[in-house]
């Protein structure tokens, strides 16, 4: 039950970033891998939480998920199916090695530029 | 409607993972050797601790904790009892350990003067696994009571160890504990941690776990060791 942390974390790492605090956050999209330990659903309801009464509270939230990928010494990297088999699928060597999976970022977020544009006819 | 895409490209727990950077820092500057003990409520991470506390000081190792929990400091009396310095850290619900409780509970604590800091995180098999709190050495324990396929119901965490410890060894035989079953599911999870078979009650392998621990001291605080009566 750490997303509701996670949520809040990424809430106020959107807020830092905003070019004005009234800025309207449209969409944010995250990369969450596999090996994170996050549930993407629990996520979800965290988020809708944490974002209530902040320029984030109509935001989307897209959630990308990213697969395991180990690194083989013999084949390379490969992606992995199941965080319970941390064995190279092409031959089968166990790996615990891993390059790709683990990923907790913010990817971009999408922002009403609407009253910033007026702004800028404004004062042009 | 203007619309723009920021990109932001930024790690969520990053105000975490930067702070547990700087403690890493420091940690290495004044040669301590810092675990992070992650497993389920009621695995024997106390238990065990205290054992491994005790044994330290008995051989001259400045050993200290900070043991983490929802509520009360029962563990940090308990373990005090070892002689070692403990400092409980109260979560108040938290479900895990952020370093910038580590940072806040170490002050007033000299660095210089610790060789190995054990920090028991909160009894739980899922968060703590996300976040960093600067250690060197993540444990992650499971005790012969639990189901031999926990490792495989909770990859993250077991995966993510560096050091994987089994408990209460000394009751095995009476809970029917399938040891080869048990090793084949965190080998399938974790191919290369070592692996320690303890018992707090009857002291094995409480030392294999400290040397482990204490495995890459640095020579001034080797030389420390060897120096102390």
């Amino acid at each position: 039950m750490h997303e509701l942390s996670v949520a809040h974390a990424v809430v106020s790492t959107v807020l830092d970033a905003l070019p004005s605090p009234d800025t309207r956050v449209l969409q944010v999209r995250l990369r969450v891998g596999e090996l994170s330990g996050l549930v993407p659903q629990a996520l979800e309801f965290a988020y809708d939480v944490a974002a209530q009464g902040t320029p984030l509270a109509d935001a989307v939230l897209v959630i990308e998920r990213s697969p395991i990928i180990i690194a083989c010494s013999t084949c390379g990297d490969q992606p992995i199916a199941s965080a319970t088999d941390f064995r190279c699928p092409v031959c089968g060597e166990p790996c615990g090695d891993v390059v790709g999976g683990k990923e907790l970022e913010i990817l971009d977020i999408t922002l009403d530029d609407t009253a910033l544009a007026n702004a800028d006819l404004v004062g042009a | 409607m203007t619309t723009r895409i920021v990109d932001l490209r930024k790690g969520i727990l990053e105000k975490n993972d930067l702070l547990a950077q700087s403690l890493r820092g420091r940690f290495t500057d004044a040669g301590v050797r810092v675990s992070n003990w992650v497993s389920s409520p009621g695995s024997g991470k106390t238990a065990l601790l205290e054992a491994l506390l005790t044994t330290a000081v008995e051989r001259g190792i400045s050993a200290a904790a900070l043991v983490g929990d929802c509520a009360t400091d029962n563990d940090a009396i308990r373990l005090a009892r070892s002689g070692a310095p403990v400092r409980q850290i109260v979560t108040e619900s938290m479900c895990h350990l952020e370093s910038e409780m580590i940072s806040t509970y170490l002050e007033g604590w000299d660095l210089a003067t610790i060789d190995l800091l054990v920090v028991e995180n909160v009894g739980n098999l899922v968060c703590p696994t996300a976040y960093d709190l600067g250690e060197d050495t993540r444990v992650a324990l499971i005790s012969v009571t639990e189901g031999e396929d926990k490792p495989l119901k909770y990859p993250q965490l077991f995966h993510s160890a560096d050091v994987i410890v089994i408990t209460k060894t000394d009751i095995a035989a009476a809970v029917e504990w399938d040891r080869d079953a048990a090793l084949a599911a965190i080998r399938s999870v974790n191919p290369a941690a070592p692996i320690v078979e303890t018992s707090a009650r009857t002291g094995d392998g409480v030392l294999d776990l400290l040397d482990l621990l204490i495995s890459t001291l640095t020579p001034t605080h080797s030389t420390q060791l060897q120096e102390a009566p």
